[in-house]
């Protein structure tokens, strides 16, 4: 039997995992990170993207869409806290593209220092949402 | 018939606040619901924030963060949560309660308090008694945002930094169930130690890896940290303050309605009485004729 990690999922709004994982894929600020069981204990922050759970067992892995939050590794148990999580399954491609359009938008028209911070976060959310949809798809085919 | 009609409008006015009180209850069962979710969604959250943190206050970093030092503990500073509205029972009064005899103890022992201050009750409770208030933040509503509250937060954040408070703790009521809310004074900052269990399974010597600095990455989760605590404390103390409303609202409809049917029975005797003295009266009248 290969060896498991517990990992719990909360975001602000609630919990979104809580279950036993092989492996954790989570985008972390210095680059995409994978944790097997008996990593050793890490803090990180995590960008944009997307938190895949491998349960193990031949189950199908299990995607999250995060916007950011901090990563927390101990031998035994992994956590991560999102700033806002959605289960990607229920990510809405037209909401993304939407807001994908809105922030080049607003990027190309706004001159403040503040507002095109602002903007370039907002794409980097929205990229990152439209390319958890994308490998998501890619899996289902 | 003159104690009769006097019994008449004190009914009247008696059904007028039944009304009221009825009109409360289930305005406050409805954003009791809501308050309900609110809280439960978030308190995962702030669990595991909880967690972490303990983990964390085991660690032994090389950089040594002001919020992990213990220092001796000259001044307390109390963040206080309370309700903007009454009419919700003993809910804040039971917080104050509990909070006036911890303050005792300070004091008992030399040392100062300051508070920040959330909600209208708690704002007017210590105009009455006095305190050294550093921050206050009222009119929240039903739905109270992060943004709203950092101000409050970062008042006593930098207090402690700078030295002028050794140790911060919150008051709020902790929802229970609908019944019963408990007022809980916990402490924010130095980190509080992880419990028994997890101290067991983390006593060597060990520190994390911190990407990308252990500095940024410290100051990102404390910030949060406190953030989301202080955010749970006022979701958490919102839905006690509805429930306790609807328990309140409940128990004053009820005593009106007893009221009113007392009230009833002695409006129907002293009616009662007045037709039967009045028939004796005609009897006796036609009977001298």
């Amino acid at each position: 039997m290969a060896m498991t990690v517990h990992v719990d999922i909360v975001s602000a709004e609630g919990e979104l995992f809580s279950g036993q994982g092989e492996m954790i894929y989570a985008p972390a600020v210095m680059g995409e990170i994978g944790i097997a069981p008996r990593h050793a204990p890490l803090v990180t922050r995590l960008k944009p993207g997307d938190v895949r759970v491998d349960p193990g067992q031949g189950k199908p892995m299990e995607h999250f869409y995060v916007s950011g939050g901090i990563l927390e590794v101990q031998p035994f148990r992994v956590t991560v806290l999102a700033d806002t999580g959605v289960r990607a399954t229920d990510l809405d491609e037209a909401a993304a593209l939407e807001a994908k359009k809105r922030a080049e938008e607003a990027l190309a028209n706004k001159t403040g220092e503040m507002e095109i911070a602002r903007a370039q976060a907002e794409l980097a959310e929205a990229v990152a949402q439209l390319q958890t949809i994308e490998k998501l798809r890619k899996m289902k085919k | 018939m003159a104690g009769a009609k006097e019994i008449r409008t004190q009914i009247g006015s008696i059904k007028n606040t039944r009304k009221i009180t009825r009109a409360m209850e289930m305005v406050a069962a409805a954003k009791m619901r809501k308050a309900q979710d609110r809280m439960l969604a978030s308190r995962p959250y702030a669990e595991k924030m909880r967690q972490v943190i303990g983990h964390l206050s085991l660690a032994h970093p090389e950089q040594k963060h002001p919020f992990l030092e213990r220092r001796e503990v000259k001044t307390v500073g109390y963040i206080i949560v309370s309700s903007d509205r009454g009419l919700c029972g003993g809910l804040n009064n039971n917080l104050f309660r509990a909070l006036v005899n911890e303050v005792k103890e300070h004091q008992e022992r030399g040392q100062r308090v300051k508070y920040c201050l959330v909600g209208n009750k708690a704002v007017a409770f210590f105009s009455r008694v006095g305190g050294e208030v550093l921050a206050q933040a009222t009119h929240l509503g039903d739905t109270p945002r992060v943004e709203e509250l950092v101000g409050t937060v970062k008042v006593m954040l930098d207090a402690y930094e700078a030295g002028e408070v050794d140790e911060v703790r919150i008051a709020y009521n902790r929802f229970v169930n609908t019944m019963t809310q408990n007022p809980t004074v916990e402490t924010l900052v130095p980190l509080p130690e992880a419990d028994a269990e997890e101290r067991e399974k983390l006593k060597h010597h060990w520190d994390y890896i911190y990407e990308p600095d252990a500095r940024e990455v410290l100051e990102d989760l404390l910030g949060r940290y406190l953030e989301s605590l202080v955010y749970q404390a006022v979701v958490e103390n919102g839905a006690c303050e509805q429930s306790a409303r609807m328990v309140a609202m409940k128990a004053a409809s009820d005593n009106a309605s007893s009221l009113i049917d007392e009230l009833e029975l002695v409006y129907n005797k002293a009616r009662q009485a007045a037709i039967t003295q009045e028939i004796s009266e005609i009897v006796s009248g036609a009977a001298a004729v």
